[in-house]
């Protein structure tokens, strides 16, 4: 997934380098970047970059999409751009068009579950929804007594008590009481809650794993810069193994992260060899995130907990991503029950699996 | 970005897969057949001579070299599931294993044609050992202090001095070593160190056996007294081999067995937990494997930037700092997880004995083939930061 040989990701980072400057980002209290932004990304189809021509996205491949949401986090970027292209995902699963405009997935947790009434109405509650209060429409997986299904929600029905994740992006909590959906269908075989967190654990890996790069790239720069004892503070060797630190942690979350992604975009199914992939790669990047995170502000000093620095956009971020569609400590419990129940001889083959 | 970082998802092709089968068959067979036992690390029957050339006869030494010096001229990747299968199954490597990753490439790429012919399909077919001179008593981290001097002599060199932890001296039949041909100059004080192959065995050398906290005996003492080389044993520059070591470390460092060498505890702890874990014991577990699944993908990552004839030496020094600081924790991590297991799992004494042996391994792994200081200060330069 190298930055150019790639015409979504080029032109992401188009229009991110535009529209999605940082600094110009954190200047703009009335947050009037938003709007330009998500406009120019709609226009150039990114949103539904996961749908089918035919369902009425753009049709790019899985492997594409998820290098934009690299991208994406490269730029940490406060729009529900992963957001939409999970739900539209998660949609053509079920074959039902999306809609234009903002959506986002319920639920996004794996403890939360939404179910469908004998009469067709969903009720349940979603609790850390990234973006519902931006959301004009809910993709969303229900549970009926003839299995799983998928449904399109208008976003006016549902009930959203805001809140802000640890990033200050909106993380809401969404209760549905008797909705009735815009569309619903049966889910296809093989696609059910746990794929769905999956493709979610997936994509906010690879957005972690960009604030990653970011923030390794910023802080190079800045050890660069700074002078402290009349020396660069990049040639004091204590702040040269941080920076080597925090450069295996972004190295670590990228290549964990691309690797699933790598997986699912080439996997028939959502397989054993997928799961130990995507949960590995949410586990692992959110671990790189505490730490990373950790090292890029220890470098900037003082200057990086302020609110005018641009590295809070990524550190924060970051950290908030690990708790969406189930957090490091979640994963790790089931990739543990998973290979205990599989056996101690049958782990190395599960490892060296590809 | 500063740092383009980059390791790409190599998927293993098809033939690796067969391959692997291949490997763990007949790895199999040698356990079935008592040659090791992969759950006693702590065994000593490390030099194993008949396995290395059973090994060789399967063709898995020299795996990638060119077929007129003995090798299959396969893939990176194939050599890579060879060597993690071996690790994994606690073979016994050590005899053959310096010399199929390290010593023959630097004889490829430096040693006269007439010493390859000779020397390349001997290590192809397992039957020889090499050892690693590198280290003196004053000078491990910074190789360029380096002392032991080689002196012109009629037809070749005469050595004088001493290397220390010398991994396999004492069963190696040769050594690739650095030795001073000329001193320092001013400008450059890594100028004036030479590589040369060392025939062992013979007089002028004598092997000093230094114990390891571990109870084993590995490494060594190496004294040279008026030992002569020949001048065709020169491997590459003279007075260079500064510009040669930096290659030969991207071998050595981002391979499977810089975090696989303590693996077999984690393997026991799943077993002493059973198939329904507690929450501590599966999230404790479920992170080592996430971690251990990462630290894979981008090792084999790199095999696949050496496959496409690259010098991945940050990338590799990335891997084994990660790596090895990981199989250094593992144990005690292991170990913290095993504190609730039942008194009555079948392994629980297996898995004690592992833990004993691999608590006091633990120590050295951030320091064999460089230290996990002296890596991050090349991982900094790669950043651009000195
Ligand atoms: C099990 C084992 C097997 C080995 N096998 C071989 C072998 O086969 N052949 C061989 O040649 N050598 C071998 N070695 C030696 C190994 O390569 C050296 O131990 C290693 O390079 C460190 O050198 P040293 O032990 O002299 O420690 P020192 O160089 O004295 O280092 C001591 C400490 O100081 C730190 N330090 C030193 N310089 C710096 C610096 N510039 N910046 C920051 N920190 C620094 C080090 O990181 C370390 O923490 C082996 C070592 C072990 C443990």
């Amino acid at each position: 997934m190298a930055e150019s040989d790639n015409i979504v990701v080029e032109t992401a980072e188009k229009i991110f380098a535009d529209l999605a400057d940082p600094q110009t980002i954190n200047n703009d209290k009335k947050n009037s970047w938003q709007a330009p932004l998500w406009q120019a990304l709609s226009e150039a189809g990114l949103p539904l970059s996961w749908v089918p021509d035919d369902l009425g996205g753009s049709g790019a491949s899985l492997a594409d999409g998820f290098a934009l949401l690299n991208a994406a986090g490269r730029f940490a970027v406060a729009v529900p751009l992963a957001e939409t292209m999970l739900a539209g995902w998660l949609l053509a699963q079920a074959k039902i068009t999306s809609p234009e405009g903002e959506m986002t997935v319920l639920p996004a947790s794996p403890r939360d579950r939404i179910t469908l009434d004998a009469d067709g109405a969903l009720s349940g509650r979603a609790r850390g929804v990234p973006f519902a209060k931006a959301a004009k429409h809910f993709a969303v997986l229900a549970h009926g007594k003839d299995g799983v299904c998928i449904a399109l929600v208008d976003a006016g029905k549902g009930r959203i008590e805001s809140g802000l994740n640890v990033g200050y992006d909106h993380s809401d909590t969404v209760t549905l009481d008797k909705v009735q959906p815009v569309t619903i269908k049966a889910a296809p075989d093989g696609v059910d809650q746990t794929s769905l967190m999956l493709m979610g654990g997936v994509a906010r890996s690879l957005q972690i794993a960009g604030a990653l790069e970011a923030m390794l790239d910023i802080s190079v720069r800045y050890s660069n810069e700074r002078v402290a004892f009349e020396k660069k503070i990049s040639k004091f060797q204590a702040v040269q193994h941080n920076l080597a630190r925090l450069a295996g942690e972004s190295a670590a979350a990228l290549a964990a992260a691309t690797s699933a992604a790598d997986a699912i975009a080439n996997a028939k199914s959502f397989d054993d060899a997928v799961y130990l992939e995507a949960a590995s790669a949410k586990i692992r990047c959110a671990e790189a995130a505490e730490k990373g995170g950790a090292i890029a502000h220890q470098v900037h000093g003082a200057i990086g907990f302020t609110i005018e620095h641009i590295l809070h956009r990524y550190s924060l971020r970051a950290l908030a991503w690990r708790d969406d569609f189930g957090s490091e400590s979640h994963w790790a419990v089931e990739l543990g029950k998973l290979v205990a129940s599989r056996g101690a001889d049958e782990l190395w083959p599960l490892v060296a699996s590809r | 970005m500063t740092a383009a970082l980059r390791f790409d998802p190599i998927r293993l092709p098809e033939k690796c897969e067969q391959l692997r089968k291949e490997v763990r068959a007949f790895l199999a067979e040698e356990i079935a057949a008592g040659t090791f036992d992969p759950h006693k690390p702590n065994r000593e029957d490390t030099d194993a001579p008949e396995f290395s050339r059973r090994v060789g006869a399967k063709g898995w030494l020299g795996m990638t070299w060119p077929k007129k010096y003995g090798g299959q001229e396969r893939s990176f990747l194939e050599r890579y599931v060879v060597t993690e299968e071996m690790r994994v199954a606690n073979a016994p490597t050590r005899r053959f294993f310096v010399a199929d990753r390290q010593s023959g490439p630097v004889l490829i790429k430096y040693a006269p044609e007439h010493i390859k012919m000779d020397i390349l399909p001997r290590i192809c077919r397992g039957e020889i050992c090499f050892a690693i001179g590198m280290s003196e008593p004053n000078s491990g981290s910074d190789l360029f202090a380096a002392k032991t001097r080689a002196t012109k002599t009629d037809g070749g060199y005469l050595i004088n001095g001493t290397k220390i932890w010398t991994s396999s001296a004492h069963i190696a039949d040769y050594m690739i070593a650095i030795f001073r041909t000329s001193p320092p100059t001013k400008e450059n004080r890594r100028h004036g160190l030479t590589q040369f192959l060392v025939k062992m065995k013979q007089p002028g050398i004598q092997v000093n056996p230094i114990g390891q906290i571990t109870g084993q005996y590995e490494f060594n003492e190496v004294v040279f007294t008026d030992f002569f080389v020949p001048e065709d044993h020169v491997l590459g520059e003279v007075d260079g081999a500064w510009k040669q070591a930096t290659s030969e470390l991207a071998y050595e460092r981002s391979g499977p067995e810089r975090f696989l060498e303590t693996y077999y505890v984690l393997t026991e702890l799943v077993r002493a937990v059973g198939p329904n874990p507690d929450t501590r014991s599966a999230e404790g577990i479920g992170r080592l494997v996430a971690q251990l699944h990462t630290m894979r993908r981008m090792s084999v990552s790199v095999a696949g930037m050496l496959q496409a004839g690259k010098e991945p030496v940050v990338e590799a020094s990335i891997v084994k700092d990660i790596g090895t600081v990981w199989e250094q924790q593992l144990p005690h991590r292991v170990r913290d997880l095993a504190a609730f297991v039942e008194e009555t799992a079948t392994n629980r004494e297996t898995l004690e004995q592992q833990l004993d042996f691999a608590i006091k391994t633990a120590p050295k792994l951030t320091i064999q083939g460089g230290t996990t200081e002296v890596l991050r200060g090349i991982i900094a330069r790669g950043l651009g930061l000195r």
